[in-house]
């Protein structure tokens, strides 16, 4: 109930210190200063460092790939492309090996590896290129609405020339509907684009059941699956994708590698984006970078080695997370598919709770909103907004990435945090009250005329 | 398995435990203590011989690398994080 005298309107009206940080004094969100405030806090010595839960972002490097690599960045540094010395055979063995590394994780044969410089250059090329290659029939590229920003970009260009794309909105457990999607195929689709796992609510879509479907339809299946591999079993056979991307730095290797599955039988043929010396079966030219290709190929053969480890580690530690938040704060919503999803990626909205002031207050452990491509803007995540999810409650959501290295103690610091901070920021928040009031929030009309 | 490998494994454990935890960084730390214990209690049970001979030499490769890395991670060891003591 209001207490008497105490309009809603008037109870919304806090003094001004009592606002969230981010709004500057004219309760404008004044954005700019508030990048500030998060560029400007560098680390002071002597200051410990934050947590680290942003694993959908980067992994550390495993200690096991660095010692894979070094060697390629001190005595041999030959160019993996020149047959006439030792300088390059010795790289140029060292490079399969790699691919050969690449391929038997996704259970690919080693041909049918490309490295990249990462799976944006990776999904670039496997869009642009077979959807220009195969461009005089077809003229027709379907996707989703919450691919990665480097997917949806590249169908934007794509569109720009004269495509036609179709962006399938998804169900609001983040999952694409197989029916919608067999419908959306056309005679002139070239391709389809679905990732494996989210980055930003870890929902794993059903490539498998996708695969069959684009097989029986004659359309190209290219998945980006940055999020995936290392982390749950991929094989590209058994899914029948075409073309796939991968990420060094998601599984524990290095930063600026990647690279693209690329089918031979049936074959995918491509435009390379890329004009050169014709390195990479003319696919991407340039000079494979040797110890990054080594440390990719280190970073799957550890993956495919420890993956079941792994695996059980990191969805003891999401339980022991989602557990504790849950059963000490209510209305906290979990985005994204319950079963079908990557243990690891945690997305949840604490409602009546600004996301970003809470990221503030947990400044000591290094969380993010969404993506790390869009976490400088205050716009709602658009993956989000795809799965219908409310616009407060799109404000109000924290992705925490749990992976190899995170352990008990990170988890339930984090834990603890978060209650105390949710609380206190719920407690301050006029709307929590009202709620508590057992007021409608949908109830009320927020303009005035 | 016969007595002299058996302590030969309780001696490589012990070794490889000690120079885990020397690992400046908590995460590679934890995880090397954490990742070593693991290994040799899932291959407790192995009795074949050539196994038992394949995972020492395994065993003794991997100390090397922890030895590496240990080095390294000393020379460009940063503050401790929120949770160490």
């Amino acid at each position: 109930m209001l207490s008497p005298g105490m309009t809603v309107s008037s109870r919304l009206l806090r003094p001004m210190s009592r606002l969230p940080l981010w709004l500057g004094s004219d309760g404008r969100a004044a954005s700019s200063q508030h990048k500030e405030l998060i560029k400007n806090h560098e680390l002071e010595k002597g200051e410990p460092r934050p947590l680290y839960m942003d694993f959908q972002a980067t992994t550390p490097m495993d200690p096991r790939v660095l010692d894979a690599m070094l060697p390629y960045q001190v005595n041999y540094y030959g160019n993996p492309h020149s047959k006439t010395h030792a300088y390059g055979w010795e790289s140029e063995s060292a490079m399969e090996v790699a691919r050969k590394q690449v391929a038997d994780l996704i259970g690919a044969d080693p041909r049918e590896i490309i490295f990249t410089s990462g799976a944006t250059e990776s999904n670039n090329m496997a869009i642009k290129g077979v959807a220009r290659f195969y461009q005089t029939k077809k003229r027709h590229v379907i996707t989703t609405q919450t691919e990665h920003k480097c997917v949806l970009d590249s169908c934007r260009v794509l569109e720009s020339e004269g495509f036609s794309i179709t962006y399938l909105p998804v169900q609001s457990n983040g999952l694409v509907d197989l029916e919608l999607l067999e419908a959306s195929i056309r005679p002139d689709t070239s391709l389809l684009s679905v990732m494996t796992v989210n980055n930003e609510i870890g929902v794993k879509q059903p490539i498998k059941e996708i695969g069959q479907i684009c097989r029986s339809k004659g359309v190209f299946l290219h998945t980006d699956a940055a999020q995936a591999v290392g982390k749950i079993p991929v094989n590209v056979t058994d899914w029948k994708v075409d073309l796939m991307s991968i990420s060094g730095h998601k599984l524990y290797g290095p930063k600026g590698v990647g690279a693209l599955y690329v089918r031979r039988r049936p074959r995918v043929r491509m435009e390379p984006l890329q004009s050169g010396g014709g390195q990479e079966r003319g696919l991407r030219s340039g000079t494979v970078p040797t110890p990054l290709a080594v440390g990719l190929g280190a970073a799957c053969s550890i993956a495919q080695q420890e993956m079941e480890y792994d695996h059980h580690r990191v969805s003891m530690l999401a339980n022991r997370l989602v557990h504790k938040l849950t059963s000490e704060l209510p209305d906290v919503i979990m985005n994204g598919d319950a079963e079908q999803r990557y243990a690891g990626c945690v997305n949840l909205s604490f409602a009546y709770v600004e996301g970003e002031s809470l990221l503030m207050a947990l400044k000591d452990v290094a969380l993010s909103s969404g993506s790390a491509c869009t976490s400088a803007s205050l716009e709602p995540s658009y993956v989000l907004r795809a799965i219908g999810a409310d616009e407060d409650l799109a404000h109000s959501s924290i992705r925490f990435g749990i992976g190899r290295f995170t352990t008990e103690a990170e988890v339930d610091y984090t834990a603890e945090k978060c209650i105390t901070q949710v609380t206190r920021l719920r407690e301050m928040s006029p709307l929590w009250e009202m709620v508590q009031e057992g007021i409608d929030l949908k109830s009320i009309k927020w303009t005035q005329h | 398995m016969a007595a002299s490998a058996r302590a030969q494994v309780i001696s490589l454990y012990r070794v490889m435990l000690t120079e885990s935890k020397k690992f400046p960084s908590y995460n590679f730390r934890t995880y090397a203590v954490r990742r070593v214990r693991d290994a040799f209690r899932a291959n407790r049970t192995v009795e074949d011989p050539k196994a038992v001979e394949r995972l020492m030499v395994e065993g003794q490769q991997t100390l090397e690398l922890i030895k590496r890395q240990v080095t390294i991670g000393k020379m460009y060891e940063t503050q401790k994080n929120v949770v160490e003591d």
